[in-house]
């Protein structure tokens, strides 16, 4: 499966995430709170640079991310000029690709286990209410699990369709997926249950 | 409880194979995905509390940086990008749609489950979408509405297929679909 993560280590990987989380936070109220047109560039050019750090393959990784965002920008710039405000347009362009950027580079270099640390920090206080975190920790490794298992068995479905027929598949392929989710999400729980269950300190 | 737990997690991982299949553009260029048919699909076959939890746990892993969303995105950068709000209004909508087909079971399967993705998976979603499009380009709700109404189509045309294949569900597995009550003669057949 491919991962949003960075492809070279970063002196930012060595930083808590705790840390980078509430820097992002910070930035990113900052963002929206001043709508100076110096402040907005610089920080577009700040985190230009911040990518530009790390080397090239990090740079085109980085802006690989960020191609999500060009229909957005398109839209937008058509928009003002049709309007006939280009400036308002380029600041809200700068602003959005600024803010999706800095997220971007936590996720690039935080490891999924610091930020589910983070989670279970801030789920604390829920766990000092007598509140159970314990299935979070069950369902999130069954869901990354899954996810190649069933993009695996989709693709299995969609090669039996095409061996059948000429057409393309379309949305009829859709049925037997959910079925055979739902089926594996039954035996599934079954060899939960079987294995002491989904609470280890309670009864089951 | 386990059953549970499973069922919220494979709901989860199969609306995120759902946004993997290639996008259908449909005649004027507006590429649909399938991810939202999944969210319609997470509260009409598991019902408003397991289907919001499923949807909930799928929004939050992209958040934590699995590349879930549709076109291989995630991670934190969702919360800057226009579409937030449609990340955000996913739970609720699945939840909404959820509520909706527990209301209505005595409807047909199929007729309620329609119903209830067009009002969660189509009105909730939208208004959620639509706020998150006019916060992040700055644009007034009016000007956002109109940005997002080239997708209704395609919501209205996954919403019609969220009935049918419920209706399917139905016939072939009323036992997974928990707030259905099969007529008798389905039972004892």
């Amino acid at each position: 499966m491919i991962s949003l993560s960075s492809p070279v280590r970063t002196w930012a990987h060595g930083w808590r995430a705790g840390t980078k989380l509430a820097a992002l936070c910070v930035a990113t109220m900052l963002l929206f709170a001043i709508g100076n047109i110096v402040f907005q560039t610089a920080a577009f050019g700040f985190a230009l640079l911040l990518y530009c750090l790390p080397g090239r393959v990090f740079l085109r990784e980085g802006l690989r991310h960020l191609r999500v965002l060009i229909p957005f920008v398109a839209i937008v710039l058509i928009w003002h000029l049709v309007t006939g405000d280009p400036a308002r347009g380029i600041k809200t362009i700068m602003r959005m690709v600024t803010a999706v950027a800095l997220a971007n580079l936590v996720t690039m270099t935080t490891s999924l286990t610091a930020l589910m640390d983070v989670v279970r920090w801030m789920s604390s206080p829920l766990r000092r209410l007598g509140v159970s975190t314990a299935p979070l920790e069950i369902v999130l490794p069954l869901l990354i699990r899954f996810v190649p298992v069933l993009t695996l068995r989709a693709g299995q479905m969609h090669q039996s369709w095409r061996a059948r027929s000429q057409r393309r598949a379309n949305y009829r392929i859709v049925l037997p997926m959910m079925l055979m989710a739902l089926d594996d999400a039954d035996r599934v729980g079954e060899a939960l249950k079987a294995r002491g269950g989904a609470l280890p300190e309670q009864e089951n | 409880m386990e059953k549970d737990l499973a069922r919220i997690a494979l709901f989860a991982a199969l609306i995120a194979i759902l946004g993997l299949i290639p996008a259908i553009t449909l005649g004027f260029g507006v590429p649909i995905t399938a991810q939202s048919l999944g969210v319609m699909l997470a509260g009409a076959v598991l019902g408003a509390r397991q289907g919001g939890l499923a949807v909930l746990l799928f929004v939050f892993a992209a958040v934590l940086g699995l590349p879930l969303l549709a076109g291989g995105r995630g991670g934190l950068g969702v919360f800057a990008s226009p579409t937030v709000g449609f990340v955000v209004g996913f739970p609720v909508a699945a939840f909404v749609t959820g509520l909706v087909v527990e209301k209505l079971h005595r409807l047909p399967p199929g007729v309620s489950a329609g119903i209830g993705a067009f009002i969660g998976g189509i009105i909730v979603m939208y208004a959620f979408g639509t706020i998150g499009m006019a916060i992040v380009l700055n644009k007034s709700l009016t000007e956002a509405a109109l940005l997002n109404s080239a997708f209704v189509i395609g919501d209205l045309l996954k919403a019609g297929l969220c009935g049918m294949l419920v209706a399917a569900i139905a016939r072939l597995r009323p036992q997974m679909l928990p707030w259905y009550r099969a007529p008798v003669s389905q039972v004892f057949r």
